[in-house]
């Protein structure tokens, strides 16, 4: 523990800032994992346990397309494009087997599949860790405000998931297919009644839910190494996240990536050895005050 | 009816031991001793979990926290005390069910869901204080040095065939004290609140003291488990509480079958089995692994006990 340090951070503007952009990278990159999660589970009332693996294969897959093409445009689009489609097919081929069975059962066909896709990741890229490193065109002397070090890459990603988070939520608000999202998340035999094909509904949210996972895993990748177990330390983070917002929100999603986004950075300066500790005594303070999470409503 | 039942337990309990007791006489086999211990930690580990998933329906994941705390506090008690083994098993117990009852306490009055990622936190926030602790616990190194294996009832716990004998009472015994609580009353009444906790409630049953309960026995008998898993390692690993770990226990559970009492043994026997079969063979072992369980799972939709029972109806009770 080292609170002085803490303490002078947060009277250095530049610590700030610095610190302040690692916890929004944190943040951003959850969010959009821990979004898609919240949407899946609004809507089919399906605890994801594989959402990790989506995330993990949007970054190889980026990575493979950047090394073939050189573009990282068409690498990020063909990482979310892959796993919409990923979504679907795992929604069709096996979670749609499990519709209205034990969470157990889903826990334990998703778990399946996070074996098996680790294990398919040694096989194709090794088990090695890689380092895609930053595309060309983000190779720029990094931006300064106040003092603090922003390379232009973060800049991106956090204007790409806030971005995401704003089209999300409008979305869902105010157009017609998100209100029909809204309607099958309530009652899903109503809206099928109603002429909805709820079939292709469920299957679009998980193309969703599959491709900003994706996304999170294509922008991660130049920030972060890709390693087979990358998937499983990022679900359980977006577990905390979509428990201390409330499952199924969207909006306590992002308000609770951001907050543990915050915690990782400035957490890292104040506790270095704890700074994943200090995450679940969050995670559990918030559980016990408000066991429904921040925007859930209780059930 | 409830003593001839019990008879009956403990008579199968008796023959499953003997059995055991006696293969090593007639054969000695290394690697299948090396199995038996193995196995009577997780079993142990396994059916005190399903006292809480398939008899009181609550989903704990992380019930890894009390087996890892079983362990750390056996060999921690043992490195640093002069205290027999018995003694030493003893405290860890002690310590790991008050664990449980302050934990549960915490946790038994959240819904399903947020239990489920409650209890997951809490073990998490275990792991990391063991990772963060380095100077108790060895950090992410585990806990080194052996534990002093000192002669107890004529058990000389350095010898494996000794060990074997040891764990294999031990978890037997254990196995029969889970039986007896989730036949007793209070295992009736643990069954009632999985079925319908409104109709529980009506009758009195103050619900959130019968779950505590159930929590903190489980949670004593996973660190029982603890105790031979550390007697087995001769240490204790940050990977014993660790989250795989309790996801282990769960699909140990799943396979084997909630809904009888043995059904975890036979799903922590598949799945050690499978887990020595497969390292022999490939490197990929995940993937193996992970095709079979989506076989059981997509296949028989319930776990191989409760598949038997529901393939043949009638023929068990």
């Amino acid at each position: 523990m080292d609170l002085g340090a803490l303490g002078a951070c947060f009277t250095t503007p530049a610590c700030v800032v610095t610190q302040a952009t690692s916890g929004l990278i944190v943040g951003m990159l959850l969010f959009l994992v821990a979004g898609g999660l919240a949407l899946i589970f609004g809507v089919l009332k399906i605890v994801n346990f594989a959402h990790g693996t989506f995330y993990m294969l949007g970054g190889y897959v980026t990575y493979t397309v950047l090394n073939a093409t050189d573009s990282y445009t068409l690498a990020v689009l063909s990482g979310v494009l892959a796993m919409a489609l990923f979504g679907v097919l795992f929604e069709r081929v096996l979670i749609s087997r499990v519709y209205g069975s034990n969470v157990l059962m889903q826990l334990l066909i998703c778990y399946a599949v996070v074996l098996i896709f680790d294990d398919l990741v040694k096989i194709v890229w090794g088990p090695e860790f890689h380092a895609m490193g930053m595309p060309a065109a983000f190779q720029v002397p990094p931006l300064f405000i106040a003092g603090g070090v922003v390379p232009p890459f973060y800049a991106v990603l956090i204007g790409i998931a806030a971005l995401i988070a704003i089209v999300l939520g409008l979305g869902l608000a105010t157009t017609r297919f998100g209100k029909t999202v809204r309607a099958a998340a309530i009652n899903p035999q109503m809206v099928s009644a109603l002429g909805v094909n709820t079939t292709l509904l469920f299957a679009i949210v998980f193309a969703i839910g599959g491709g900003l996972a994706g996304l999170a895993g294509a922008l991660a990748a130049p920030v972060r190494s890709l390693s087979p177990g990358m998937g499983f330390s990022i679900l359980i983070e977006s577990f905390i996240v979509t428990v201390i917002g409330g499952m199924g929100s969207i909006a306590g999603a992002l308000v609770s990536a951001l907050l543990i986004g915050m915690v990782r950075g400035f957490g890292t300066i104040g506790f270095p050895k704890f700074t994943d500790g200090l995450i679940y005594i969050v995670m559990i303070a918030i559980l016990l005050l408000r066991p429904q999470g921040l925007f859930g409503r209780r059930s | 009816m409830r003593s001839s039942r019990a008879l009956r337990d403990v008579a199968i309990a008796a023959i499953a031991l003997i059995v055991v007791l006696a293969i090593p006489l007639l054969h000695r086999s290394p690697a299948f001793e090396d199995f038996i211990i193995r196995l009577s930690a997780m079993a142990l580990f396994a059916t005190s979990l399903n006292l809480l998933v398939g008899n009181t329906g609550m989903v704990s994941f992380g019930h890894g926290m009390f087996y890892g705390l079983g362990a750390y506090a056996f060999a921690l008690t043992m490195q640093m005390t002069e205290l027999s083994l018995p003694v030493a098993a003893a405290l860890a117990i002690l310590i790991t069910t008050a664990a449980a009852f302050c934990v549960g306490a915490i946790c038994v009055r959240l819904g399903t869901d947020y239990f489920a990622f409650i209890t997951l936190a809490m073990q998490m926030l275990f792991y990391s204080i063991i990772i963060s602790w380095q100077t108790l616990t060895g950090g992410d190194q585990g806990l080194r040095g052996g534990i002093p294996r000192r002669e107890i009832f004529g058990f000389e716990l350095a010898s494996q065939l000794h060990l074997y004998q040891f764990c294999a009472i031990v978890a037997v015994l254990g196995l029969l004290a889970l039986r007896h609580v989730s036949a007793s009353p209070f295992g009736q009444t643990l069954r009632m609140i999985r079925d319908n906790e409104n109709r529980a409630s009506f009758l009195g049953i103050v619900l959130w003291r019968a779950r505590l309960g159930a929590f903190t026995i489980a949670g004593a008998f996973a660190g029982l488990g603890g105790v031979l898993a550390a007697l087995f390692v001769s240490g204790a690993y940050p990977e014993l509480a660790d989250w795989p770990n309790s996801g282990q226990a769960i699909f140990a559970v799943m396979l084997g079958g909630i809904n009888s009492f043995l059904g975890p043994v036979l799903g922590a026997m598949i799945l050690l089995a499978l887990n020595d079969v497969v390292t022999r063979f490939t490197e990929y072992q995940g993937l193996v692994l992970g095709i079979v369980i989506l076989a059981f799972a997509l296949g028989l939709r319930r776990g191989v006990l409760d598949f038997l029972k529901f393939a043949f109806p009638g023929r068990s009770r």
